[in-house]
């Protein structure tokens, strides 16, 4: 796209907000997907407090597992953080490896939840069973669908977006920043998501 | 990509082939001029919708002269409307009006072309994903249209979509929600892309309290749009889960449809759809009338050769309403069963959301005062939105109290009142914006003759229409009646809606002048004479007409507030923003096209 015009600060820092687009960007994007989660957890409280009788999610749902999912995730924030580290210290290798590591630690993640989700589906436990199981497939379902998203993104900085390391470290630097502000907040949304459906 | 623009940084760019120019563009322009015309378009058939229901609503269970027998047995047999028809053309007038007309239009027509080029920027902050934005509307668009070819035809369950009867609807509703997530999509990706322009892009200079009204109307609108759209989102969802996979959320246990129980495990809560969608809908509203607020108070200015009267006090009115709009939700619920408690509290709120409108309007009207005002159509347009949308605001009133809400709830009145504030409301600023900007997009200027002959039988048609409304609805005629002639109380007003549906297809009528305008400007007018025409002061009329890629020749600077207009001691009565102290008055410049 030779006919793109130059942007002001799409690389380095605003003066006086501190931030480049992109990291301002994804911020206003992460406000927003605190509402679309917003909305669904006040769902999730107004079915809880209008139900009769509401089940603890101890006793339907498989807490060990999801334990290790929840140590999984945080796991993968913190390769993520090392990721973008490695590279402000120029240590390309080890970015590659920290972010790899991510992208792994995502994939384990969603094989846990597909033994969970195949475990229901099993005992012929569907979203249409009755509402607990209907938010929790939502809810699980959709952070699921958060975990593609930033697989996908994760796999494309990894394999073929690195090739900006070379022509522009500073800007590429910039998009796993925001890569992992996002992936961040993914990890946040579960450590909301794991005690309201299965402790509570 | 980026390596080429290297190796080419001396050259000129390369010209970029006609996809990439017109069709697949990054520039906030054409980007800008995509969606204003689509908008255009499906303000258009929605309007064609709704014609369409006026005849079945001035003389139910005539056939409908000429075309009615072109859509189908199904829907139209002997060319008779059927119910499910009507109520499909209903729910989608409501949503393709606002999702795919107005606030296309509005946000992302005007404020993708104009809200760069008024903060100085050489594009939005996001050019690619200002081009997605536009393609997911696009997307969302197609979707909606194609529904009213599935088995069933398009939603009908109302714009609000309530719950449970949405659940329980044909498979048009499906595709309704799978067209919102488009839509939703689309405006978010826009919403995002404004802000961050808007406060990292603007120019040397240029803080926030000299920024056009117009900016600040559409930087408020766009966290509006950020905030409130992902609840309708999760409600979207949701209501996708219920009709997908079976689920309850919003179907209560012991649910009986025509006699029958309906098969579902039950628990949910109908309520819960009322509060997602109007915690979403009610900013919506200010989402309509907001840019429109920004476009009029940009044509008042300029016409009047005044500062606006009060320019700080209208932003922080904006700001205020901004956040107000996310607390008055539920006033949109009061004959729901919701408690009193809550009634009392979203009242209490809609009274004092009512205060920075007024003060807005209030400061627009008063910016008139000892002007000596130049009567451009544009000007007439911003005029009459004074007074329409004022009308559109009071009728408010009466609804946001509960007492009166009883009688009026569901009504035509509601109809009247949301109607005025935006069809002669924001659809009159949108046009005001049409004229005012079109020589900065075209090069050329619009037909004055046709122009004005556009906007008087605009105004008197759309009175016609929506003054009627306000009288039915206080007969008591529910907004959703196929056929009010069944009712004595309908039947009382029936040449009411006669009235209403001649003014509507008269109404249709008066903006031949506005398209024949609009086309034959584009091409044989006689061409803008100097890049900024109208004598104004913001930066848009600095650059080049039309504005290249990339804007301005060289980055301006701003050295003063956005409405310098008639300044003591100085010989022209406008001081652009750009012009530093020593320069006097700007020389009429050829226009560079």
């Amino acid at each position: 796209m030779s006919a793109e015009v130059e942007i002001p600060y799409a690389v380095k820092p605003h003066p006086v907000t501190g931030l480049f687009n992109g990291k301002f960007g994804i911020w206003l994007f992460l406000a927003s997907e605190v509402m679309l989660f917003g909305a669904l957890f006040s769902t999730y409280v107004l079915l809880r407090v209008g139900a009769e009788v509401w089940p603890h999610g101890y006793s339907l749902l498989n807490v060990p597992l999801a334990t290790l999912n929840t140590f999984v995730l945080i796991l993968s924030s913190v390769t993520m953080v090392m990721a973008w580290a490695s590279l402000k210290m120029d240590d390309f290798r080890k970015f590659r490896l920290n972010l790899g590591a991510t992208v792994l630690l995502a994939f384990v993640f969603l094989i846990v939840k597909a033994f969970e989700y195949g475990a229901k589906f099993e005992h012929h436990i569907h979203p249409a069973t009755n509402t607990f199981y209907a938010i929790y497939f939502t809810l699980t379902g959709l952070h699921g669908l958060h975990v593609i998203g930033g697989i996908l993104v994760n796999l494309y900085l990894l394999l073929p977006g690195s090739a900006m390391w070379r022509t522009e470290p500073e800007r590429f630097t910039n998009r796993i920043e925001c890569a992992g502000l996002y992936w961040h907040f993914v990890d946040l949304v579960w450590i909301f998501l794991f005690p309201v459906l299965y402790l509570l | 990509m980026d390596e080429q623009h290297h190796e080419h940084h001396h050259e000129h760019h390369h010209e970029p082939g006609f996809w990439r120019k017109y069709v697949f563009s990054v520039d906030h322009k054409v980007i800008g001029i995509q969606y204003s015309l689509t908008s255009l378009l499906f303000l258009f058939f929605g309007f064609s919708l709704m014609m369409m229901m006026r005849w079945q609503l001035a003389y139910p269970g005539q056939p409908l002269p000429w075309i009615g027998r072109l859509f189908g047995e199904a829907n139209m047999p002997e060319g008779v409307m059927v119910p499910e028809f009507y109520n499909q053309l209903g729910a989608m007038h409501g949503t393709i009006m606002v999702f795919l007309g107005v606030v296309p239009l509005a946000v992302g027509g005007f404020g993708n072309y104009v809200l760069p080029l008024q903060i100085g920027a050489p594009d939005m902050a996001f050019p690619r994903i200002n081009m997605a934005s536009y393609w997911f509307l696009f997307v969302g668009g197609v979707v909606m249209l194609a529904s009213f070819f599935l088995p069933g035809g398009a939603a009908q369950s109302g714009w609000t979509s309530y719950s449970p009867l949405a659940n329980i609807a044909p498979v048009g509703q499906t595709a309704w929600l799978i067209g919102m997530i488009f839509l939703i999509t689309s405006s978010l990706l826009g919403s995002i892309n404004f802000i961050v322009t808007t406060v990292q892009l603007r120019v040397k200079g240029l803080s926030f309290f000299k920024l056009p009204f117009f900016v600040w109307a559409q930087f408020v609108t766009s966290f509006l749009l950020l905030l409130a759209f992902p609840p309708l989102e999760a409600a979207g969802v949701l209501q996708l889960m219920d009709r997908v996979a079976g689920t309850s959320f919003f179907l209560p246990s012991g649910l009986v449809v025509t006699g029958q129980p309906l098969e579902v495990s039950g628990g949910g809560n109908p309520l819960l759809w009322q509060h997602l969608f109007w915690f979403l809908a009610h900013p919506e509203v200010y989402v309509l009338i907001l840019p429109a607020l920004g476009i009029v108070a940009e044509v008042i200015a300029n016409n009047t050769r005044k500062p606006l009267w009060g320019y700080r006090t209208m932003v922080y009115s904006l700001i205020f309403l901004g956040f107000m709009s996310f607390v008055v939700w539920a006033h949109h619920m009061f004959m729901t069963g919701m408690g009193t408690a809550m009634s009392t509290f979203f009242q209490a709120t809609t009274m004092i959301i009512s205060v920075p409108s007024v003060i807005i309007l209030t400061a627009l009207a008063i910016s008139l005062w000892g002007a000596s005002i130049r009567f451009t159509v544009p000007m007439h347009f911003a005029l009459a939105f004074i007074p329409m949308f004022a009308i559109g605001g009071l009728t408010g009133l009466p609804l946001g109290l509960t007492a009166s809400d009883l009688h009026l709830h569901d009504t035509y009145y509601v109809i009247g009142h949301f109607h005025y504030v935006v069809a002669p409301g924001t659809i009159f600023a949108l046009f005001a914006g049409i004229y005012y900007w079109f020589p900065k997009v075209t090069g050329r200027m619009m037909n004055e003759k046709l122009g004005k002959l556009h906007f008087w039988l605009s105004l008197i048609f759309m009175n016609g229409v929506f003054m009627p409304m306000l009288f039915i609805g206080m007969a008591g005629v529910s907004r959703r009646l196929y056929d009010q002639t069944g009712y004595a109380h309908g039947a009382a007003v029936q040449d009411l809606t006669v009235l209403g549906s001649w003014s509507a297809w008269l109404l249709a009528v008066a903006q031949i002048p506005f398209i024949v305008n609009f086309l034959m400007s584009m091409r044989k007018r006689e061409k803008v004479r100097s890049d900024n025409p109208w004598e104004a002061t913001t930066l848009e009329w600095a650059t080049p007409t039309p504005p290249p890629h990339g804007n301005f020749l060289t980055a301006p600077q701003v050295y003063r507030g956005p409405y310098e207009y008639s300044v003591p001691g100085r010989t022209a009565d406008f001081w652009p923003q750009h012009l530093p102290e020593e320069a006097e008055s700007p020389q009429p410049r050829p226009a560079t096209t």
